[in-house]
């Protein structure tokens, strides 16, 4: 049978005030319904056998004591978990990236990755982003949204935009030089491939609103007048 | 240099400082030399003082005090909303409070237009200008 779903149970004995229950510990007894399984075991409450403990290996004695006593770290139960993020930030929304070479730049947000980072494309062909990961910290959130339903963004994570480990070769003096050189970035097709087939069809969706596409390909740079705590994005 | 604009029972007065900051308020009665009792569709009837008002030209007619019902009904009769809202200041009033909440994609068609509207401009100049000098 597939796992019971259980309702949560309602406490059986609430609080008069807190401290102290509305139930004596004898009508608690009567009503956790003991007396019904004692019944049930012939007059004693079902007990299970210990397990029998496992012989631990015969530990040897320590080599070596140490003078004063070693400090045990504290415990530690934290769990990582991805940046909380801003419930402003939606996979559709467009944001403006506020530093580094892109900056100014409005670009659609597709997801948060596990590290926390943002990933988030231009389009490229609108505006020059690639895919890319941004951190949350230097994004403006703005309220316009691009319907994001037809991209699928699963294959991308943290792992995807690393840097590339190269293997170690064997420097020859000659070689050397030359291996230096030759060494450029180019991008490896697959992904030039990746941004096309994400891009095709957020093209179309962005393409369907008029203006979007002049929009975000225009970057975002403060006026006179304008007031950033005062505006509304 | 007369004063056009009285503080008397029925004055619509716009609210320009505090909680209730841009209401548009009735007068309906005159604590003392400082304070009055302002009332709206919207709010409870208290006290304000009149350095947080400015008057408006709109008055309507009401005794001192009414009760809720009546003050609607006086506004109603007197058409206050429409009024206002057509007057250059309430006019001027709905265009800050539209400024003020564009999204950013607003802004941005709002200077595509412009841009367009200006072009349209100068060319009907140029050709204004073409034809007196020919």
């Amino acid at each position: 049978m597939a796992p019971q779903q259980r309702k949560p149970h309602v406490c059986r004995n609430p609080d008069l005030i807190r401290g102290v229950g509305k139930y004596s510990r004898s009508k608690m007894y009567h009503k956790r319904g003991l007396w019904a399984i004692k019944a049930k075991n012939g007059g004693a409450f079902p007990k299970h056998e210990k397990k029998a403990a496992a012989a631990a290996p015969a530990e040897k004695p320590p080599k070596f004591y140490p003078a004063d006593d070693v400090k045990k770290p504290l415990v530690n139960k934290r769990k990582a978990r991805p940046t909380k993020l801003r419930a402003s930030i939606t996979p559709g929304t467009v944001l403006i990236i506020l530093a580094g070479r892109f900056k100014g730049k409005r670009v659609v947000f597709l997801k948060q990755l596990t590290s926390g980072l943002l990933l988030v494309t231009g389009p490229f062909k609108i505006n020059g982003v690639p895919l890319r990961r941004v951190n949350q910290s230097y994004v403006i959130a703005t309220s316009t949204k691009v319907d994001i339903s037809g991209v699928n963004v699963e294959k991308f994570d943290d792992k995807y935009f690393g840097k590339k480990v190269e293997k170690k070769k064997k420097k020859g003096e000659g070689e050397f030089f030359e291996a230096e050189k030759e060494e450029k970035n180019v991008l490896p097709q697959d992904k030039k491939d990746d941004q096309k087939s994400v891009d095709a069809a957020l093209i179309k969706s962005i393409e369907a609103v008029p203006d979007l596409k002049s929009y975000l390909g225009a970057r975002f740079s403060l006026k006179a007048g304008m007031k950033p705590h005062e505006l509304v994005f | 240099m007369p004063f056009k604009r009285y503080v008397e029972i029925g004055r619509i007065a716009l609210v320009n400082y505090g909680k209730d900051y841009g209401k548009l308020v009735v007068i309906v009665d005159v604590i003392d030399q400082n304070r009055a009792l302002v009332d709206a569709p919207d709010m409870v009837r208290g006290q304000i003082n009149f350095k947080r008002l400015t008057l408006t030209d709109i008055k309507i007619d009401i005794k001192r005090v009414p009760n809720k019902k009546t003050l609607i009904a006086a506004l109603e009769a007197a058409d206050v909303k429409n009024k206002w809202e057509s007057s250059s200041w309430g006019r001027k009033l709905i265009v800050q409070k539209k400024r003020a909440s564009l999204n950013d994609f607003d802004r941005f068609k709002i200077m595509l237009a412009k841009i367009k509207k200006a072009g349209v401009v100068r060319q009907e100049l140029a050709k204004l200008k073409k034809e007196t000098t020919a």
